[in-house]
């Protein structure tokens, strides 16, 4: 007796060393989380001594070293917008029905081999991706649609989907395939045929799981800088063609970081875009998270 | 009254694999019977119930050989239409297992995917099926919730209300009542003698007593093979082999 209540102390003590181990290494990586915020807000926030929160989020001119300049980021936010918008367009459908196929419809040797290949090319660089859109695509659109140039918003668009489609592929399937059988059964044996059993209850069982595939895909593509960089076209204008080339917002921050003066307004301009697209994220990600919280239940419990 | 067959197994060998999970079977199956199908777990009970309405299909890796006829038609005949079989085939599993939608759609799922679109009848067939389930009362207020709340014993309730809803021949049932109460358990043993009126009625069971309760016919299965078949009065009092007399008593292994 005397001799297990002992180690049961030293256990005791073992388990709080554990316990206060792990919470200082999640303490460090949630601190590093709040300084790079609070850095972001520092030093974006001073821009407003220049221009009022509504001429630079609504200010339809972006010309930052003009004289005097011009810091209106909206074409900026539409063109994030826009690139992120097109590209959930293409990639979304293509995701999603390729998860259907892959989970309901593929046989087990196909399953086998496609998923490992949708899910590798998510991890193609995107420096490589954005090649790719510059050298094969881009000359492709000029020549096809007869337009100037062939970086612009649906190059772009393009890519995005081209990298967004893993993710949201991924996670879809995974959300469909766990979709229990004696529900796929259950409908089945009421008379119901194979894609009655898909749309009416496989898919919205498994509806949370595809939302927060989607979701993150967005987030992927809204975030992405290298190939937006490279293929967009680099043009802060609001564009009203599927051709025409526009700036994202973290092109715009990775091209004129290196150029604009430190602490000068333009610098400051770049890190409050930096703290616009942060916003942006972060709403995707808490979305994300809320949805696929809201609707567990439903997976859960149904067995 | 004049016996009249519904069901009829000729010979049927079942394959997973390599693996032979059942040798000849043949059973005849009468119209407004209920027949059970007993035996120890494993020895093919649930397979053979699957087969019975292509629920095996599902596995790629199945082999069958022989014949079911489903009033003299086979049902493994290539122009048969799966859908409809099922149609006329009614299941309820051995786990419940209801839609995470609420309690009506549950029930008018069956409707809905045969077509029926009719607000009323569909309303006033929910409803007379849960009341013949003996749900009704239970869920009558929250009939727009989720299933999913519901008890284990009241989900399998439900998911009987479901399969009846489409208004099949043939009702095949999974050993309805493991997951259930005594109470439970009586309310479906009801059920099942009156739905026997216009059923046909397959049970598989591992209760001795409700086989010798509720059904016609008993069959006993053991190691895929069917051992013996007779009135469930016969086998309980006279089987003729002695294994079956084993398993009956209990004496079994
Ligand atoms: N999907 C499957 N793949 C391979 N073998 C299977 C599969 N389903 C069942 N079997 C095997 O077939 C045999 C019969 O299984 P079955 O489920 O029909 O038994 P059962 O009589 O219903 O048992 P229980 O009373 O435990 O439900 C068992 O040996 C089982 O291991
Ligand atoms: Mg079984």
């Amino acid at each position: 007796m005397i001799k297990s209540s002992n180690s049961g102390k030293s256990r005791c003590r073992t388990e709080k060393i554990i316990r206060i181990t792990f919470f200082c290494i999640s303490l460090a990586s949630i601190a590093t989380l709040v300084l790079i915020t609070i850095f972001l807000f520092m030093e974006g926030l001073p821009v407003l001594k220049e221009v009022s929160i509504n001429d630079f989020i609504f200010g339809k001119y972006w010309y930052p070293t003009d004289d005097p300049p011009a810091f209106g980021i909206f074409p900026l936010i539409v063109g994030s917008i826009a690139v992120t918008g097109v590209s959930s367009v293409i990639s979304i459908p293509l995701g999603v029905l390729t998860a259907i196929y892959l989970a309901e419809a593929a046989s087990t040797n196909v399953r086998q081999w496609v998923k490992p290949i949708v899910e590798l090319m998510a991890v193609l660089p995107s420096v490589v991706i954005g090649f790719f859109g510059m050298v094969i695509i881009a000359p492709f659109l000029q020549e096809v649609f007869d337009i100037p140039t062939g970086l612009n918003l649906f190059n772009a668009s393009l890519m995005l989907a081209f990298m967004s489609i893993p993710t949201i592929c991924s996670i879809s399937e995974d959300a469909i395939f766990s979709v229990p059988t004696e529900l796929k059964e259950a409908s089945l044996a009421l008379g119901a045929t194979h894609w009655e059993t898909i749309s009416r209850v496989i898919l919205p069982a498994s509806l949370s799981g595809i939302t927060t595939a989607i979701i993150l895909g967005m987030s992927r593509a809204i975030g992405e800088t290298m190939v937006v960089l490279m293929v967009a076209g680099g043009a802060a204008i609001i564009p009203i063609s599927l051709f025409d080339p526009v700036r994202p917002m973290p092109a715009s921050i990775v091209a004129e970081m290196a150029e604009a003066p430190f602490r000068g307004d333009h610098y400051h301009a770049l890190f409050a875009t930096a703290v616009v697209l942060f916003l942006f994220t972060l709403l995707f990600n808490l979305a994300a998270d809320h949805i696929s919280h809201k609707y567990k239940q439903v997976g859960a419990s149904t067995l | 009254m004049e016996k009249s067959l519904k069901i009829a197994i000729k010979e049927l060998n079942f394959f997973y694999r390599d693996f032979k999970a059942l040798t000849d079977i043949s059973l005849d199956v009468y119209a407004h019977e209920v027949t059970a199908f007993i035996g120890p777990s494993g020895c093919g009970k649930s397979t053979l119930l699957r087969c019975l309405n292509r629920m095996n299909d599902l596995i790629s890796y199945r082999r069958i050989e022989g014949k079911i006829l489903l009033d003299d038609q086979n049902i493994y005949d290539p122009n048969v239409d799966v859908v409809s079989l099922r149609r006329r085939i009614g299941m309820v599993f051995q786990k419940p297992n209801p839609f995470p939608k609420s309690i009506f759609e549950n029930v008018a799922y069956g409707m809905r995917v045969n077509g029926f679109k009719d607000k009323a009848y569909m309303a006033q067939q929910v409803e007379t099926t849960l009341k013949s389930a003996a749900l009704w009362d239970e869920v009558k207020d929250r009939i727009h919730e989720s299933a999913l709340g519901l008890s284990g014993g009241q989900q399998q309730r439900l998911c009987i209300a479901r399969a009846m809803a489409v208004e099949p021949d043939v009702l095949l049932m999974d050993e309805p009542c493991s997951a259930l109460d005594p109470i439970a358990t009586q309310k479906i043993e009801e059920l099942i003698h009156q739905l026997k009126e216009t059923y046909t009625i397959i049970i598989v069971t591992h209760n001795m007593q409700q086989a010798a309760r509720v059904s016609d016919i008993t069959a006993f299965f053991y190691l895929g093979e069917l051992v013996e078949t007779d009135k469930t009065n016969t086998i309980f009092t006279r089987p003729k082999l002695r294994q079956t007399e084993d398993y009956i008593t209990g004496r079994f292994g």
